[in-house]
């Protein structure tokens, strides 16, 4: 069974000029378990991780990651962007099971 | 008593400063006057991390533990914030001033152990295991309160026995490597053991979000590890032996600011 995705953290700017290139930062919780490790058992803990992070401005897809199992625990994922217009973006965490996770945040312009 | 002898032990082989040392009321003398946090001793990289709130993944812990403050548990129908109220003012240097000697139970309690008192007599709650999640992240949310804080435990009066007490776990060597705290963390801080810079093992950032385990660990989740790696046998966690020990850490790093939640290697 797939651990739960966590909470999303998401920062924007808060005072944007149209045209600026600011930095988008996003914070997830999640366990990101490798695949490689074994329980007291000796069983293999399955691997589960955040296998996907994509990023919508205005339903348009501006930014993706494909994420890997050495990637640690609460991934931690920054992207520029150059603010054009206002608008909402989408952001999207998406694990092995195929379950997602979304948060949503106004872009809004000085 | 069985300290008593020891003591006599110890003074039997004239290490008569040892003695004095723990059996007086008189203030003990410190073996680092004046300590440096962990953060001394931790790269620019992990710094980065700890210092931006957003960034610092314990912040993920201190948001649970809010929300757990506000969340009614157990059969008296209380939460923590029932008596507490506003986390942001009541709790307020609780962690700097803990570990501290409860009049009650005549012994010294750490925050965790509080904690659990708090849910099993005023809220009929069970007990939180220590180190686990929703305890970390209670305590975590409690620490940042006292964020920048000097750390001052009281270790006069009844307190003292217990002092005495992890300060004496804390020389005794142990383990098949036959080493005591001070070895690393007095004797050789600030050199490498392989890849590691050993720190003065101040205990001010606790509870940490430490990279290795990925998770915020609670003071004596760490202790164990430090047992572990002289290959000895620890005392379980929440045990009188750690507790007295942790007491004694805080001490150590009397009036450092209290830097929980900190991240270290």
């Amino acid at each position: 069974m797939a651990a739960p995705i966590g909470q999303p953290r998401v920062r924007l700017p808060a005072q944007v000029r149209a045209g600026e290139v600011i930095e988008i930062r996003t914070l997830i919780s999640h366990v990101m378990e490798t695949g490689q490790r074994r329980d007291q058992a000796g069983n293999v803990i399955p691997r589960d991780i955040i296998k996907r992070f994509e990023a919508k401005f205005e339903g348009q897809l501006v930014f993706a990651m494909d994420l890997a199992p050495a990637i640690s625990a609460n991934p931690y994922i920054a992207f520029q962007f150059r603010a054009e217009r206002p608008g909402r973006f989408e952001f999207t965490w998406t694990n092995d099971a195929g379950e997602s996770r979304s948060a949503t945040q106004d872009l809004r312009l000085a | 008593m069985k300290i008593g002898m020891v003591l006599a032990g110890l003074a039997a082989a004239s290490l008569t400063a040892v003695v004095a040392f723990a059996q007086g009321e008189r203030p003990p003398n410190r073996p680092i006057p004046d300590p440096q946090s962990g953060r001394h001793f931790a790269t620019p990289d992990t710094l980065a991390i700890q210092d931006d709130d957003f960034l610092n993944p314990a912040f993920l812990w201190v948001e649970e533990g809010e929300q757990a403050w506000n969340r009614v548990e157990g059969t008296a129908g209380q939460s923590c914030a029932s008596c507490h109220n506003d986390a942001t003012e009541s709790m307020r240097g609780v962690r700097a001033r803990m570990p501290a000697y409860h009049p009650r139970l005549q012994r010294v309690v750490t925050l965790e152990q509080q904690v659990n008192i708090c849910r099993t007599e005023r809220m009929g709650a069970p007990p939180l295991p220590i180190d686990s999640r929703p305890l970390n992240a209670i305590t975590t949310y409690i620490a940042l309160q006292s964020r920048g804080m000097p750390v001052n435990v009281d270790i006069s009066g009844p307190a003292r026995r217990f002092f005495d007490e992890g300060e004496r776990f804390y020389n005794t060597r142990r383990g098949q490597l036959d080493m005591r705290c001070a070895t690393c963390h007095e004797e050789n801080y600030g050199r490498y053991l392989r890849a590691d810079l050993l720190s003065q093992g101040m205990s001010n950032g606790f509870p940490t979000y430490r990279l290795k385990e990925q998770r915020v660990i609670s003071l004596q989740f760490r202790l164990m590890g430090c047992v572990q790696d002289v290959r000895g046998e620890p005392p379980a966690m929440g045990s009188e032996a750690f507790t007295n020990l942790e007491f004694y850490l805080a001490w150590r790093a009397q009036g450092l600011p209290v830097e929980s939640p900190s991240v270290r290697r």
